[in-house]
């Protein structure tokens, strides 16, 4: 299920390579825009990029499976990253875990039947001082308990 | 607010735009450094800091900048790493979103010093919304005659490049940046050669963290004895410490370089939460070597630290308190480092991966009796072993914990085992 990037996509791919001294160095800007775009990275994505950046998709592929943040199939609407690292532990990370797993009724690393919500967990956020904290795609909670984590789903659409 | 460098302007409103910032001195330090000092005179002055690296290592600034060969026909790079990956460190956060033009200032700064084109911001996948405000605060600096082909008429060039990172805690450590930087796995390199004489596309590269760098203008305004007197003599200025974990107050709290451990988490982070008592303390991030609650009258410095066989590190500290079993601290630290292991060198690939599964054992309820002892061997198979410092980094709180916590681990694992 993959897709043709934009041409405005490509345009920024170019220009983005044409920052560094070599144009492949510009690869993990380029994956991070192109699973803005496509959602996640597959074996087609990875060619794509591949030939616009004049490298082999080996080189691509090694570095999607490298990095934690590049999925490699399709995730939710909304994907739930939980800090599962000390300062979040200290403060009861682990029940906060349990209780999304209870309440979307999935496990950790699994997307909702309807596609709205993946759970994953992840290591420390840079966010101690609001442990314990998660991110909803790019937007940080802290400072969580099971209530304010029922209201901050609540209100995504 | 006199002791403050870093955060002295962090209750202005907007700040981290362009205009607040000129209207508070800002980029004075740049025009002073470009208009009227030699890049000699500028090295000179931050060796006379005593400026140490923020990051973790605490190597001298000055004397890295020192390295990079001023003969080299090549290309020379700065890297900045904001990778900010070490747990329980968040202080690069706030400089970055608070005061994203002091940094941009510092880079300009050290970069015109080094004799330096082309700089890179390197900066974790997760702070996307930090990302694109220090993009803004670039584009502000370029609009503003700070950055590009002529700075302020003196014909200083200098572009400035946000690279973001995707999820790796290696890729704090500076050769594995660099690769990550290249488009690559953040496999670390096997030094030397340094990244000061083979760095970036194999040029010479400084590579300094973002607290580091942003306390350059200040050193430039005020002056090296300025700088010494705010800290300590062999370890100039301020430190954020940034303290979570379980105390009243977490937050960042910029204070002078050898501020009391026990003064920061009592006076400054308000204590111990309601009801709980002091167990332990991590005074460095993650990878520090764990103190006890007797052991926190001590002096937040490189040297006093390395005396009590611990390590300043990023100054990120962890309070850990009586509640907390160090069984599920352990497994907390060895899951981040087997997780982390980039699989590079077999013993942190497969030490990590067999500790953090005998830990797991452990709090199952199926501990051995020699389970510590093999954990301990490992750790030290680790030590000194890698091409990075990732062994050493996970072998260094292991280590710690088992030597200063045995009899409660130890009770973990059922009689007769």
């Amino acid at each position: 299920m993959s897709q043709e990037l934009t041409d405005r996509t490509i345009k920024k791919i170019e220009e983005l390579a044409s920052r560094y001294a070599r144009k492949e160095a510009a690869l993990l800007p380029v994956l991070h825009l192109v699973q803005n775009e496509v959602g996640f990275i597959s074996p087609q994505e990875e060619k794509q990029v591949a030939r616009l950046l004049d490298i082999k998709p080996i080189k691509v592929k090694e570095v999607v499976t490298f990095y934690t943040m590049y999925n490699q199939k399709a995730i939710g609407k909304y994907h739930i990253q939980v800090c599962s690292n000390l300062s979040c532990s200290l403060l009861g990370a682990e029940s906060l875990i349990d209780h999304l797993k209870e309440k979307l009724g999935i496990g950790v690393g699994e997307t909702t039947p309807d596609k709205k919500f993946t759970l994953t967990t992840v290591e420390c956020l840079g966010a101690c001082e609001q442990s314990p904290c998660m991110m909803i795609n790019f937007d940080y909670f802290g400072n969580l308990d099971k209530e304010k984590i029922d209201d901050v789903l609540s209100k995504l659409k | 607010m006199a002791d403050k460098i870093l955060t002295k302007h962090f209750g202005l409103e907007n700040l981290f735009k362009i205009d607040v910032y000129m209207k508070n001195d800002g980029y004075s330090a740049v025009k002073k450094a470009l208009s009227g000092m030699k890049p000699d005179e500028i090295l000179e002055e931050v060796k006379a800091a005593n400026l140490r690296g923020r990051g973790g290592a605490g190597f001298p600034a000055g004397v890295k900048w020192g390295f990079v060969p001023k003969d080299s026909e090549k290309s020379k790079y700065l890297c900045v790493n904001a990778d900010e990956g070490e747990p329980g460190t968040f202080k690069d956060r706030y400089i970055l979103n608070h005061n994203p033009h002091l940094l941009i200032e510092g880079i300009i700064i050290a970069s015109y010093c080094v004799g330096i084109n082309t700089a890179f911001i390197y900066i974790r996948g997760e702070y996307e919304a930090v990302a694109l405000r220090l993009e803004d605060a670039i584009s502000a600096a370029y609009e503003n005659g700070y950055l590009g082909d002529d700075i302020l008429g003196t014909g200083f060039k200098l572009d400035v490049y946000v690279h973001r990172g995707a999820g790796a805690y290696i890729c704090g450590e500076e050769t594995a940046l660099l690769e990550s930087l290249e488009g690559k796995r953040g496999n670390p390199r096997l030094k030397p050669p340094f990244p000061a004489s083979v760095g970036l596309f194999d040029c010479p590269t400084v590579i300094n963290n973002v607290e580091t760098i942003s306390n350059i203008p200040s050193i430039i305004i005020n002056g090296a004895d300025w700088f010494c007197k705010m800290g300590l003599p062999k370890d100039g200025g301020t430190r954020i410490f940034g303290v979570s974990g379980m105390v009243k107050n977490p937050g960042i709290f910029e204070l002078p370089v050898g501020m009391s451990l026990k003064k920061i988490i009592v006076e400054h982070a308000g204590g111990m939460k309601e009801g709980k008592t002091l167990k332990a303390v991590i005074p460095g991030g993650m990878s520090a070597p764990i103190l006890k609650a007797d052991e926190i009258e001590i002096n937040m410095d490189f040297d006093a630290l390395v005396e009590a066989k611990s390590m300043l590190g990023s100054a990120a500290i962890i309070v850990i308190d009586q509640d907390t079993s160090m069984l599920d601290v352990l497994k907390v630290i060895t899951k981040f480092y087997s997780h982390e292991s980039c699989g590079q060198c077999t013993p942190c690939r497969i030490g990590n991966a067999w500790i953090n599964k005998i830990v797991k054992r452990i709090a199952e309820g199926g501990g051995k009796r020699e389970d510590l002892d093999k954990i301990i061997q490992l750790a030290n198979n680790m030590m000194g072993k890698t091409l990075c410092p990732l062994g050493d980094a996970a072998a260094m709180p292991i280590l710690s914990i088992i030597q200063k916590f045995r009899d409660e681990l130890e009770s973990y694992i059922p009689l007769g085992n």
